[in-house]
């Protein structure tokens, strides 16, 4: 074929340059409704915020900050109604605690155990079983707490109340120690071998390893573990719910019964309140400082969580 | 150059942190076993507990004053028209946030804004999204205490996981492909839809039904707007036997949900109508534990078939 | 292949063959590259690029890692616009329809319909063989079963691959071995009848029998396409393409007829690195 210069152009099939055109405007409208599904996200928090802001204000026309803040009861739907948040707080913080002193040991040695000691097949059987136990669905732990840890926990201390706030919190940590095992050893093996091998080459065992150097490594990770941690138990609800009882008191004592902020939504749910009425708005403002407290700590572990991922 | 520890002081220490070790060993398999064996006891005891009650009838009554009479119908009918909903609303708003975030959005604060929100929404308690339903839907925009509304709250709360679950199959797809296709002068589109995608469907349908068995336990969202308990009918059916043979009705209607249910019987001071909460806990778990076994089975099979 | 193209090269009457072509031919050029320069964020990756490809021949690109010839590769299909940060300053222009491939007002895809690109690891698509190479066809338009399989056939066969994939167009292209994975995406690119037809290290990933194969095949193609290859292996620049320009540390050292750079070069650097002093 003559080497001279020939004008071949590209292939053309049925204007393939003209349906070009088409085929841009096209992507251009596609790209601006993938943009609109993602932008849900925002507008679901905004809604969120907003919902619970100005359902809120309506509440806080009629209850002064300090009293919300200050006062020691919590009855919006009596006739002698007093607006106090604490002992909802309160409740929801001891159930929080006790929940923190089961999940937190223990997810930990869980995590350092499968982390480090564990086979791979072992660590490959165990991950999966985790995952489902974060499956179940909270009202079935709600009845376990019910009625067979609370019933298991009288015999124990006598006089422990058909409601508590000490089942509620032991069950609510048992079903968070999966969640806070996974996410620590998900940690503890994104630290490098290399640090490990440093070590085991001084003459350490696996263990002192582990507490020396696997876990200050993972250190950001494992504490976004419990922080996320702290979030869920702080929401969690149904357990509650079942378990604890309804009464709002100023307590920090898990043997007796009380209210969280979810349980008393729940409650007042339950029922049938007018729109407009005060006891409708107060779900709304226990939701705000619900969601200020499940937010700080979400942020918390976030940030935590991206410094443990760019460590390595 | 004299040793810093004499032989014995050496071997006396190893064997101490040896033994430490296998103590440790001994501790986190016992704490291992006894947590799985505490939760498989728990279990087996809602089984047994429940067990006088499971049988045809327990699922095909209303429920009822009389608990030997109650059944799960009207909760196990409205627990699976609200998965329709969800369903239907999540997937493809969550898989198009998905696509966008994944294949078309830059680097820039705009897109790190919403990857926060999406990651922030996963961490919210799942009341919030009850009282937001509350506040939007069942009043601001009218849609009652209905199976809309509960399809809907329970869609957004599980759009991040399918985000998510969407976002990793997308990622999974070898860059080198996609290279491939943009060489040959294809617009993002195109590469999207015709060599990323058809790969993704197994990921993307894993993180839908992960999704969906995580909304079917969901209780907190859907008392707070309002679900009854004691539903002692059926929401109309879709199929109707005339023209235009879909009715719509039914995401009007007043509606129960499994957990709901359970969570009803277990609040009464009667033994038997704790019985029926554990029978239909047993068969709640049931099929949130199938659920999640058929995701993982997609997963495992889709990975099976390509190989790059 | 009776004689091997490396015995072919060092016979002094394929050199003058060369050498004529390159006379005969000097004047048509496919498209030329005028002061380009392109920058990764800040750092600037390619500088004053000066560079004419002549038309139906093979231009090879050849510099040690990091001189910038696979970049300057991927201004031509604009690949890099890919990736958020880049910028292009200069022109590569086109002939005959004077279009600057990298010009802010070309459309990238538009680009990428005229040029076609061979990579370094062959990437087919999880299709059937037949599909991977009507995928472009496809894009442009061509919808009819018949003029598919015409074009698809005629592709293979211009990529010498039809004989041992014709009773195979339905299995899955990843089924198939390296080297003939890469005439896949070969014909695959062929298909579309680019301008220019861009091949990134082609051979890199496989093994010596292949890449004899494919080296074979390029010289073939050079009647139908004009060829720009990037290779690191020196002497497969000298066995298969009429030019060669060395490149380094982002800049055009030199570019001759690739007898001339291969036996003597005009400049020290060019030099240095055909010995071997580095690489």
């Amino acid at each position: 074929m003559s080497a001279t210069a020939t004008t071949r152009t590209a292939a053309v099939g049925k204007g393939a340059f003209s349906s070009l055109r088409y085929r841009k405007n096209r992507d251009r409208v596609i790209e601006l409704i993938l943009l609109a599904a993602a932008l849900v996200a925002v507008f679901t928090t905004l809604a969120i915020v907003f919902i619970l802001v100005y359902e809120s204000s309506a509440f806080f026309e009629h209850v002064s900050i300090k009293d919300f803040l200050t006062d020691t009861q919590w009855t919006p739907l009596f006739d002698d109604a007093h607006y106090g948040i604490m002992p909802l707080v309160s409740g929801t913080l001891t159930v929080t605690f006790v929940a923190l002193l089961v999940a937190i040991p223990l997810g930990t040695i869980i995590a350092i155990y499968l982390s480090e000691f564990a086979t791979h097949r072992l660590r490959e059987t165990v991950k999966p079983i985790l995952e489902l136990l974060g499956a179940v669905p909270t009202v079935v732990y709600g009845y376990f707490a019910l009625l067979i840890v609370t019933p298991f926990l009288q015999r124990l201390i006598p006089g422990l109340p058909g409601f508590n706030m000490l089942s509620a919190g032991l069950v609510i940590g048992l079903m968070i120690v999966p969640y806070v095992a996974s996410v620590s050893e998900d940690a503890m093996r994104a630290v490098p071998r290399y640090m490990r091998e440093g070590s085991y080459a001084m003459g350490a065992t696996k263990l002192q390893t582990a507490l020396r150097v696997v876990v200050p490594g993972a250190l950001s990770g494992i504490a976004a573990a419990y922080i996320l941690g702290i979030s869920r138990a702080i929401g969690e609800t149904m357990v509650v719910a079942i378990a604890a009882g309804m009464q709002p008191t100023l307590t920090f004592n898990p043997t007796e019964p009380a209210a969280t902020i979810t349980a008393y939504i729940v409650q007042v749910s339950l029922g049938d309140l007018p729109h407009d009425s005060i006891g409708y708005q107060s779900i709304f403002a226990a939701g705000l400082v619900l969601m200020i407290m499940t937010l700080v700590f979400n942020l918390i572990g976030f940030f935590l969580t991206r410094r443990f991922r760019e460590a390595y | 150059m004299a040793a810093v520890m004499t032989i014995e002081e050496l071997r006396r220490g190893l064997s101490w942190r040896k033994n430490l070790d296998k103590l440790f060993v001994i501790v986190g398999l016992l704490i291992l076993m006894s947590c799985l064996g505490l939760l498989a006891l728990l279990f087996l005891d809602l089984v047994r507990d429940g067990a006088s009650r499971f049988g045809w009838d327990f699922l095909t009554q209303f429920p009822s004053r009389k608990a030997e009479r109650a059944g799960i119908l009207s909760a196990f009918v409205g627990t699976w028209m609200i998965m329709l909903v969800t369903a239907v609303v999540s997937l493809p708003v969550g898989v198009a946030a998905g696509i966008y975030l994944e294949e078309y959005a830059p680097k820039n604060w705009f897109t790190g804004l919403i990857e926060i929100n999406v990651t922030n929404l996963a961490g919210v308690p799942s009341i919030v999204y009850g009282l937001l339903a509350l506040g939007l839907f069942v009043y601001q925009f009218g849609f009652g205490q209905s199976v809309l509304s509960a399809g809907l709250t329970l869609a957004l709360l599980i759009l991040p996981i399918i985000i998510v679950g969407t976002r990793e199959s997308l990622r999974a797809v070898p860059k080198a492909i996609r290279e491939a296709a943009y060489g040959l002068g294809a617009t993002r589109w195109e590469v999207t839809k015709d060599h990323v995608l058809p790969y993704s469907t197994g990921g993307i349908l894993t993180g839908l039904i992960l999704g969906l068995s995580r909304a079917i336990g969901e209780t907190a969202p859907i008392i707070t707007i309002g679900a009854l308990s004691f539903i002692a009918f059926l929401p109309g059916s879709p199929i109707t036997g005339e023209f235009p043979f879909l009715n719509w009705d039914w995401l009007w209607s007043e509606f129960t949900a499994m957990p709901i249910q359970i969570f009803n019987w277990v609040s009464r001071p009667d033994q038997a109508f704790q019985q029926n909460a554990a029978a239909a806990a047993a068969i709640l778990l049931g099929m949130t534990l199938a659920m999640n076994a058929i995701a993982i089975y997609i997963r495992y099979r889709f990975r099976k078939k390509i190989n790059w | 292949m009776n004689t091997t193209l490396a015995e072919k090269a060092a016979t002094p009457t394929f050199s003058i063959a060369m050498a004529e072509r390159k006379v005969a031919n000097a004047s048509s050029a496919k498209a030329v590259a005028e002061k380009l320069d392109f920058w990764y964020g800040t750092n600037q990756a390619l500088k004053n690029i000066n560079l004419s490809i002549a038309e139906n021949h093979v231009t090879a690109l050849i510099g040690p890692s990091g001189c910038g010839k696979s970049t300057f590769l991927r201004c031509f299909n604009r690949m890099h616009d890919l990736q958020a940060d880049t910028k292009y300053s200069g022109s590569i222009m086109l002939h005959p329809e004077n279009i600057n491939l990298v010009g802010k007002e070309v459309d990238p895809i538009e680009v990428r319909m005229r040029i076609g690109m061979v990579f370094q690891k062959p990437n087919p698509f999880p299709k059937t063989v037949f599909e991977n190479v009507a995928y472009g066809l496809r894009l442009r338009g061509f919808n009819s079963r018949t003029e598919l399989a015409e074009r698809v056939e005629k592709a293979l066969r211009a990529a010498a691959i039809w004989d041992e994939v014709k009773d195979r167009l339905t299995d899955s292209a990843l089924a198939l071995s390296g080297g003939q994975m890469q005439r896949l995406c070969i014909a695959r690119a062929l298909a579309t009848e680019p301008e220019i037809l861009l091949f990134d290290e082609p051979t890199s990933a496989l093994d010596p029998i292949a890449t004899a194969k494919i080296e074979e095949l390029i010289t073939e193609l050079r009647q139908r396409v004009t060829i720009l290859i990037v290779t690191h292996n020196m002497q497969q620049a000298a066995r298969v393409s009429d030019f060669t320009a060395f490149m380094y540390l982002g800049e055009l050292v030199e570019v001759d007829a690739t007898s001339k750079i291969f036996t003597n070069p005009s400049r020290k650097a060019t030099e240095d690195y055909i010995t071997g002093r580095y690489g």
